[in-house]
């Protein structure tokens, strides 16, 4: 009877891996397929003969991205992008989030603003209105419409406010003891301390600042500003026109010799080398700020 | 447990200053970019001209939300993005806290660590990016469409048919989320005492009696809430997603109501009326995450915010 068990229980044991793998695979497998189109002669990717492995091996589609002055610009406005904004989101989320964990008896008008904020987080006004402020500021075109509307994520705020809060009293009393003001507490004691989840909130705004197409999408009208997904997101809406226009012959002439998708194979795969690079540490403070971000205010 | 601090109290004036300084920066940024928005929500009773301004521009009552409402459109839009939001919300959930169920059984330790890679990573790549990914894969000559054919079922045109383009959108996004979601289900898990697992199996208990008597109900409170945070969203069936993938073809099924703003609104400059449509779907929106959040707090005593 127990051998019985113990067959059964290797059995289940078995399918188990075998499901969790196949899941694995289903996730992985799509995203090899893009690579292999993006490393195939435009013959194969056209006739859809492209699977797991390229066919006709070939690193055409890379080489001409490399001097694709386009691409690289809008890799470079997505690079100045996510730096600015990251810098901008610490700067202002910090010593908010710090500030409010304050209680009420520290810091008066703590519940009037943590109002403000939560309000803030459950109504907005919608993709419209925040056009027409963006646009009545003047920052249609300018980088800053990319970066000023998202400068104050509020679930960084709730994130950052929980870890300060599980920071033991005792070290910052320390530091008043010693007549320390908030402002040197906040960069000393706790700003230290609070180093992990500093992390986990950068990488929520570089990700999300590389990710986003759709600030490009409404605030830049050319598309020599777009960031780079939007620009990636452009070029499937370009290859319609170019086919619905049959436009200029030596559009033509680049299409027969390089497929227009593994050519966008090609930059989807090195707009993606960035977040790769940092995958790792995305991994490591993204998933850990998923079990504490379990928000609470 | 918490010690009174003993601070002076002529102390706290300028400590307070202090504060609101560490706050008020952010402040203004949440009211230029949150806050007066809302305020421009006003655009939704007049009939709004860029030119004119909030100001200058006339009231018409609520002639947008009349006009809305006998639209065919909306019906169609907000059926759409119920049917999505609700299918990604319930099979997202059903998958991902199954895979941490079965991820829990495994034991190999390279193995757990090398799957848990994978699917955590679709979730951190932009649609832009996955929908060329799901084109590729789903046109009608595309890898899937040539598997089915040759296995005898025949090519389905998942971006261009109106009975499969939902469950293309649904299916996608599980497939994105599945893995990540699947982290705090994980979590929870791990957080079960491995005692009464251990006391199940020496009273007989069977595998699946252990998961349904002792797993499951031990993640029920972290599968509340998540419900209730999921419910919240139940208004965005993922703009970046559909907007990547959908074709005037698929409007009817597949048109939802951040798409539908985004086209009528911004793209077609009936700023009124997008805004109109916007400030209805925010409100219903607010209700709902208060609702959820009263609930979660009732059912869990964790509260959403």
């Amino acid at each position: 009877m127990i051998d019985n068990k113990g067959t059964s229980a290797r059995i289940r044991n078995a399918i188990i891996h075998l499901i969790v793998i196949i899941l694995g695979l289903i996730c992985l497998l799509p995203l090899i397929n893009i690579v292999a189109i993006s490393f195939s002669g435009s013959a194969a990717v056209t006739a859809n003969k492209v699977g797991l492995l390229p066919v006709d091996f070939t690193t055409l589609a890379y080489s001409r991205i490399v001097s694709d002055s386009q691409f690289w610009r809008s890799f470079g406005i997505s690079v100045i992008r996510v730096v600015l904004t990251l810098a901008l989101n610490l700067v202002l989320v910090i010593p908010m989030s710090y500030a409010m964990t304050r209680k009420t008896s520290e810091f008066r008008f703590r519940n009037v603003y943590m109002n403000l904020l939560i309000f803030a987080m459950l109504f907005n006004g919608g993709m419209i209105p925040t056009y027409i402020v963006v646009k009545n500021l003047g920052l249609l075109n300018t980088i800053w419409a990319l970066i000023l509307p998202g400068a104050v994520p509020i679930f960084s705020v709730i994130l950052m406010m929980n870890f300060f809060k599980g920071i033991p009293r005792a070290l910052e009393e320390a530091a008043i003891v010693d007549g320390a003001n908030p402002l040197q507490v906040l960069l000393h004691v706790m700003v230290p301390c609070a180093k992990p989840s500093i992390a986990t909130i950068s990488l929520f705004s570089v990700v999300g600042s590389w990710n986003d197409f759709f600030s490009g999408l409404i605030y830049m009208q050319k598309v020599k500003d777009y960031p780079i997904m939007t620009y990636i997101q452009s070029l499937s809406i370009d290859l319609q026109e170019l086919v619905n226009n049959a436009a200029s012959s030596s559009a033509l002439e680049n299409i027969s010799e390089l497929s227009n998708r593994n050519l966008n194979a090609a930059k989807i795969v090195v707009a993606v080398i960035p977040l790769l690079l940092i995958y790792p540490f995305l991994q490591k403070y993204l998933i850990s700020g998923m079990t504490m971000g379990a928000v609470k205010e | 447990m918490k010690t009174k601090t003993l601070k002076p109290i002529n102390n706290t004036g300028s400590q307070s200053r202090f504060f609101h300084l560490f706050v008020v920066p952010g402040m203004i940024f949440l009211l230029i970019f949150n806050y007066l928005p809302m305020f421009g929500l006003v655009m939704a009773f007049q009939d709004f001209v860029p030119a004119k301004g909030f100001f200058g521009s006339k009231f018409v009552g609520l002639k947008h939300f009349q006009y809305m409402l006998q639209l065919p459109d909306i019906g169609r839009v907000i059926r759409n993005t119920l049917i999505i939001a609700v299918g990604k919300i319930f099979f997202g959930m059903i998958l991902a806290i199954a895979f941490a169920i079965l991820l829990n059984e495994i034991r190999m330790k390279f193995l757990k660590s090398t799957v848990q890679t994978i699917v955590y990573l679709p979730h951190f790549l932009s649609w832009v990016v996955l929908a060329a990914v799901a084109v590729n894969l789903f046109n009608l000559d595309g890898s899937v469409n040539q598997i089915l054919a040759s296995i005898g079922i025949g090519k389905i045109n998942f971006l261009g048919s109106n009975q499969v383009f939902r469950k293309l959108i649904i299916g996608t996004d599980v497939w994105k989320e599945f893995g990540y979601n699947s982290v705090v289900y994980l979590a929870a898990i791990t957080g079960i005492d491995p005692s009464l697992h251990e006391a199940a199996a020496i009273d007989g208990a069977s595998w699946w009696k252990r998961i349904w008597h002792i797993t499951i109900p031990g993640m029920l409170p972290i599968i509340m809430l998540m419900t209730a945070m999921n419910l919240t969203s139940v208004l965005s069936a993922g703009f970046d997603q559909v907007y990547n993938l959908y074709s005037p073809i698929v409007y009817e099924s597949g048109d939802v109501l951040d798409t539908y703003v985004y086209r009528i609104g911004l793209v077609g400059r009936q700023y009124s009326f997008g805004a109109a449509v916007g400030l209805a779907r925010s409100a219903v929106a607010t209700l709902m995450m208060v609702t959820a959040n009263h609930l979660t707090d009732r059912l869990t005593g964790q509260r959403i915010y």
